[in-house]
């Protein structure tokens, strides 16, 4: 007779042997021999369910335990960038600078717009305009282009978007530097009673491209189309917002009809608006000897009205990118 | 007690066939949102496996039969349509051909990445780091961009990640098939590590060697459902049957009863007119000795194969030969009645003869034979190239071929001898 056929009983019996091994293996000696800190005993004791679509509840619960991931793509996401450049992240101000030296070429220059300080002026609205701008357009395309870690692990997926608004966030913070320098340099303070809701507009500018990257990166999993058109939408977006033109040109325009409320509509309006309110600090000034209107002229609250109704906003279009997020993403594996 | 590792509850998995679905805004445009017809198609239906903890479990199935869905559910990588998964403890999940990795990221980083991915501290990668890098055996390249290794560069890192992660489920698609022989039992070697220290595996294979020589237990998936589970060599059995059942030209109806045909005939073979043949086959019929209610044998059992043959007239000295191939046709055995030294002379009418093969030594497959009538001085009267078939299944955990007697002892070495001598 052959070794293996006496199979079924001797196995059996070999098999539990090997359990009692196992039961020994799992002291905390063993678990620290295979590098675990945290011990044998929190081993098993976490259970993960995957469930045909996972509450928004639930989904923040998660990006606020991945938070150490975020922080960590972020970080990658900008070192991918900058990859086998010379320069690395001197491009991130190169790329902004250029935009506003030829805006202030254009306009200044060549329109002869008389604003004072008009640098400062378009650098306040770039601001906040380039960080919502770049984490919109790279959150759009980011799962598809993360599409070999998407198929392979699992992690909430989000997060992949968040950490581009996070890298925009961090161009940001090198752009304002920037932005801080030229204010000393042409000594053009800005009003500190606005710094409080300059902060909460930043906020609700942060939220309102995250909303926006998280639900666009998941449409465009199915809808290839979507990472180009946003791209021509934000173009759009651009002029709409009143970053390279004062708001009362606008408003002379629209504000006997009755229509202002329709450029309010655009949610960056508000927040730009802000922006300039505080860092810009210059409600109106005297051209050519005559006052002219730069900023809206109504006082703190009707500022802090609007941007908190956008962050409003943009909290709802971030529970509803989530959710949408989370009713896409079940395929995504087999989709990309 | 409920001490599973992975629960997976009544699992399906809807795919949406799209025949050339609108992929482009302009296309859905054009077509007015509506959409192309498409055709539902479940890639699990109603699957229900609990895997205990320290447990292997292979996943058996053909291509396109649910197993990788499966394990992408298991690992939370796709969702379910309907059902839950649940895993107890960290999973750490090689899914077709390796982990996930950023093209643009060197070696080192994506180590980071996926740690940071799994759920780990940086420190905590940190302690496993070497560890990662001297299983791949990749210290050169550790700092190169993924997006220049070799396929076998990428599994092998992929490999290392997943087992030093510390995973108390760990999940394998296919991968143990990739990468070099060397590593492959470098990979099998680690996997029977974690067996012994406790933890859950789940792999996926083709092969039924791999189960059967690893897994505790094997399941067996086909179109989406799991149509069967248990030992090793009974899962591996289901599985092989079912590969019959579909398929590949196999007789189902009745597979003992092989029906001569109308004689197409063997090529060299002279174009003799049926009626004309002085001796003709019938009909065959192979016969197990074991349980006849399964249309398989099991290594070792005994199998009989009956011969209905004609005569025209009493010939003498006929010799039966009898062929017996495996499924790429290669030669296993070829014997005949005049090398087993026996004289058949046929009379004339129906006559039966049997071939009896003792203790079936084969192990896994299903194996062709064919026969042939002749005279002695070498006239073919006869050919069925394909005169039936017999399907063995092997119950013990022996792979390969064929089953061999192998005793094992151990001598004792002259130090034990010494010692032993010396305590007596």
């Amino acid at each position: 007779m052959a070794v293996d056929v006496p199979a079924s009983s001797s196995d059996a019996d070999q098999r539990f042997d090997d359990t009692e091994v196992r039961v020994a293996d799992r002291s905390p000696v063993a678990a620290e021999a295979a590098g675990v800190s945290r011990g044998a005993a929190q081993r098993g004791s976490v259970t993960r369910v995957v469930t045909p679509t996972i509450s928004v509840r639930k989904r923040l619960h998660e990006i606020w335990l991945s938070r150490e991931l975020l922080i960590y793509l972020v970080r990658t996401e900008i070192k991918v960038k900058y990859k086998n450049s010379v320069l690395g992240l001197v491009w991130s101000m190169v790329a902004p600078a250029m935009t506003l030296a030829i805006y202030f070429f254009v306009f200044s220059i060549l329109l002869d717009n008389k604003m004072p300080n008009f640098v400062i002026y378009l650098f306040a609205g770039l601001l906040l305009w380039n960080l919502f701008q770049l984490g919109v357009l790279t959150g759009t395309g980011v799962v598809v282009n993360n599409a070999g870690i998407v198929k392979k692990v699992s992690f909430p997926r989000e997060i992949l978007a968040l950490a581009a608004v996070g890298s925009a966030c961090v161009f940001f913070f090198f752009q304002s530097i920037v932005m801080v320098i030229f204010m000393v340099i042409l000594r053009a303070p800005p009003d500190p009673a606005y710094f409080p809701l300059l902060i909460v507009a930043l906020i609700a500018g942060v939220i309102l491209a995250s909303g926006l990257a998280v639900l666009l990166s998941s449409i465009n999993v199915y809808l290839r189309d979507t990472q180009h058109l946003i791209e021509v939408v934000l173009t759009a977006w651009f002029w709409a917002c009143p970053i390279v033109y004062s708001y009362q040109t606008v408003e002379a325009k629209l504000g006997p009809r009755h229509l202002t409320w329709l450029y309010l509509a655009n949610p960056m309006t508000p927040l730009i608006l802000a922006f300039q309110r505080c860092l810009y600090n210059k409600p109106s000034a005297v051209i050519n000897g005559k006052l002219t209107l730069i900023l809206p002229q109504h006082g703190y609250l009707w500022y802090a009205g609007l941007v908190g109704i956008v962050l409003v906003i943009g909290v709802v279009l971030f529970l509803v990118a989530l959710a949408t997020f989370g009713r896409l993403e079940g395929n995504f594996a087999e989709e990309l | 007690m409920s001490d599973f590792a992975v629960d997976v509850r009544d699992v399906s998995k809807r795919f949406r066939l799209a025949h050339g679905q609108y992929k482009t805004v302009k296309e859905r445009l054009i077509h007015g949102g509506k959409r192309k017809s498409t055709e539902d198609f479940w890639a699990l239906d109603g699957v229900s496996l609990t895997v205990k903890e320290g447990e292997t479990v292979g996943i058996l199935g053909r291509n396109g039969s649910g197993k990788s869905t499966l394990l992408k559910c298991i690992c939370g990588v796709l969702q379910p349509t309907k059902g839950e998964v649940a895993v107890r403890g960290k999973l750490a999940g090689l899914l077709e051909l390796g982990a996930g990795f950023q093209q643009d990221l060197t070696g080192r980083e994506n180590i980071y990445l996926n740690g940071s991915l799994m759920g780990m501290a940086k420190r905590d990668v940190d302690r496993v780091f070497d560890a990662i890098v001297d299983f791949s055996e990749l210290e050169e390249f550790i700092d190169g961009p993924v997006k220049f290794y070799s396929s076998g560069m990428y599994v092998r890192l992929g490999f290392a990640v997943a087992v030093n992660m510390d995973p108390d489920v760990l999940v394998i698609d296919e991968v143990l098939a990739v990468g070099d022989e060397r590593f492959q039992r470098k990979c099998i070697g680690r996997v029977k590590e974690f067996q012994k220290e406790g933890r859950t595996i789940l792999l996926v294979t083709h092969a039924p060697d791999t189960v059967r020589s690893i897994c505790d237990r094997g399941v067996v998936l086909s179109h989406g459902h799991l149509v069967g589970e248990g030992e090793p060599g009974e899962a591996t059995r289901i599985f092989r049957e079912g590969l019959m059942a579909e398929g590949a030209g196999m007789a189902v109806a009745d597979p003992t009863l092989v029906a001569v045909p109308a004689m197409p005939m063997a090529v060299g073979m002279d174009s003799v007119p049926d009626t004309d043949r002085p001796v003709r086959f019938r009909s065959v019929h192979r016969v197990y000795s074991g349980d006849n209610s399964v249309p398989y044998m099991s290594t070792g059992d005994d199998l009989t194969i009956r011969v209905e043959f004609e005569a025209l007239d009493p010939t003498p000295d006929v010799v039966f030969s009898l062929e017996i191939r495996d499924f790429v046709n290669n030669m296993v055995m070829r014997t005949d009645t005049s090398i087993i030294g026996m004289s058949i002379d046929a009379p004339r009418g129906i006559s039966v003869m049997h071939f009896g093969i003792v203790k079936m030594p084969l192990l896994d497959g299903t194996f062709t034979f064919a026969m042939g009538i002749q005279s002695r001085d070498g006239i073919l009267y006869d050919w069925q190239e394909s005169a039936g078939t017999f399907a063995v299944m092997n119950p013990g955990k022996t792979t390969g071929l064929v089953r061999m007697d192998v005793h094992a002892a151990l001598i004792s070495t002259e130090s034990d001898v010494d010692s032993s001598a010396a305590l007596a």
